[in-house]
């Protein structure tokens, strides 16, 4: 493995990883606002956070 | 009258709790030994490898490939095994005997004709196996033609020998049909079960029934519509338990690795991929093919990039399952083999601790990853069965 592409593979962890610390943290704002719709707020949240992971394998396995 | 009832009433509640906390530490011991189990597994083997680098300078040099010998090869090449598909079914191997623990799995391969033998002819991949005068090397658990010697040709450091069409039975398939047999014997007996008790869960059915009412009551239905999710229910069952009996069957000492597979993740999103496709209604068609409400111009690119979309959906599928398997095994392992590179009490110590807390969290991992792959699927199922509202949509 190259450096560049150890670089690229950092920077796809550290994107994908701000990605979901976000999705994490608005869906925690989210369930404080409304507790009651927690279950949706976290089936939604689950899956924004599986897509991103996707990508963020996805980019890590292509190096 | 009125306190003696409320006597009685705490001294059952204190019978209670007493049979609660009585209860506590027994299980509390099983499921501690269900959680160690992975690590003693895993420990061993790695240990195995480690020991080896000792005795390495015993070792006969000169072999086909130079077996590496420091102890961070060694565990590099013991997580690369780990990963592939094998031949046979080893429990544990001792190298410096060359022992090897488990059983052989049949062979089954076609080259101009069925050729079945059993997988102890390769002898771990060191022997040249014979079969009706044809002869084949086993390499990184790859089986290869060649002639009675075993010579392989190499280019770049890939064999150019030919290769047959291999339908062996392999560990992971040993492991699929396996799971495959656990499914078919616990749910039919539930069904039975369900039909005898006038649909009251008794033992297994306890545990199951909460899970396939959330498949139905949580993925298909929010997703799918009311109107159409019976016909998807079978699928996204078989599917959710496979991928979640499997993804646990990895965290056993047994060492499968059969959802961190690429081509066995492949195939299930093979299968959501036709599925979709064969029971997509008009209206995802036309969605697809020619978008309405958009100018005329910009149609065709959008069927490109809607066409794209139906491919990259299970591609997406198949890499996430794959990889978060894997990934979780790599790190596990790696954990582990930490404490053979420090060699001293606090490596071991914090790789203990740190592959305790990796191997509860991959439970849960199993199960995400399975309702993850469940819910998308039912989402693709969703969208190729909407119904038509024009006058909302393009008004």
């Amino acid at each position: 493995m190259q450096i560049p592409e150890i670089v690229g593979a950092g920077l796809i962890v550290i994107g994908a990883g701000l990605g979901i610390g976000k999705i994490g943290g608005s869906a925690m704002d989210a369930i404080a606002r409304q507790p009651e719709a927690s279950g949706k707020i976290q089936t939604a949240m689950i899956i924004a956070a599986a897509l991103i992971e996707g990508i963020g394998f996805a980019a890590l396995f292509a190096k | 009258m009125y306190l003696c009832t409320k006597f009685q009433k705490r001294n059952k509640l204190r019978y209670l709790t007493v049979m609660v906390i009585s209860n506590k530490p027994l299980r509390f011991i099983i499921a501690t030994l269900v959680v160690c189990l992975p690590l003693i597994s895993f420990a061993n083997s790695v240990q195995d490898t480690a020991k080896v680098k000792t005795e390495a300078a015993l070792e006969v040099a000169g072999e086909a490939h130079s077996e590496p010998t420091d102890v961070k090869s060694k565990i590099k090449e013991f997580i690369n095994h780990h990963l592939l598909d094998a031949h046979d079914f080893t429990f544990s191997a001792n190298e410096e005997t060359g022992e090897h623990y488990g059983f052989s799995l049949p062979i089954i391969i076609w080259d101009g004709g069925l050729q079945v033998f059993s997988s102890s002819k390769f002898n771990h991949g060191e022997a040249v196996a014979e079969s009706n005068g044809n002869y084949y090397v086993l390499h990184h658990e790859k089986i290869y033609k060649t002639d009675a010697k075993g010579t392989l040709t190499e280019e770049h450091g890939h064999p150019t020998n030919a290769t047959p069409l291999d339908f062996s039975i392999t560990k992971s398939v040993v492991g699929i049909l396996a799971m495959a047999l656990l499914m078919l014997v616990l749910f039919t007996g539930l069904a039975k079960s369900y039909a005898k008790n006038n649909t009251i869960a008794t033992g297994a059915g306890r545990f199951f029934e909460p899970l396939v009412l959330y498949v139905r009551d949580e993925i298909a239905i929010p997703n799918i519509g009311e109107k159409n999710y019976k016909k998807y229910m079978s699928y996204l069952l078989t599917i959710f338990f496979f991928i979640f009996f499997l993804n646990i069957l990895g965290l056993t000492p047994l060492g499968f690795n059969v959802t961190g597979n690429i081509t066995i993740t492949l195939s299930l999103a093979l299968l959501t991929y036709l599925i979709t496709t064969f029971t997509a209604n008009k209206n995802y068609w036309s969605h697809m093919l020619w978008m309405p409400g958009v100018p005329v111009i910009l149609r065709p690119v959008l069927a490109v990039i809607e066409l794209l979309g139906t491919i990259i959906k299970p591609f997406s599928l198949m890499i996430r399952l794959y990889a978060n398997m894997m990934a979780g095994h790599v790190v596990l392992m790696s954990i582990i083999g930490l404490m053979f590179i420090f060699k001293s009490w606090i490596g071991s110590s914090l790789s203990f601790v740190l592959a305790f807390s990796l191997s509860i969290l991959e439970i849960l991992v199993a199960f995400l990853q399975a309702y993850i792959f469940t819910m998308l699927t039912s989402l693709y199922f969703g969208a190729g069965n909407e119904e038509h509202h024009h006058e909302e949509a393009h008004h």
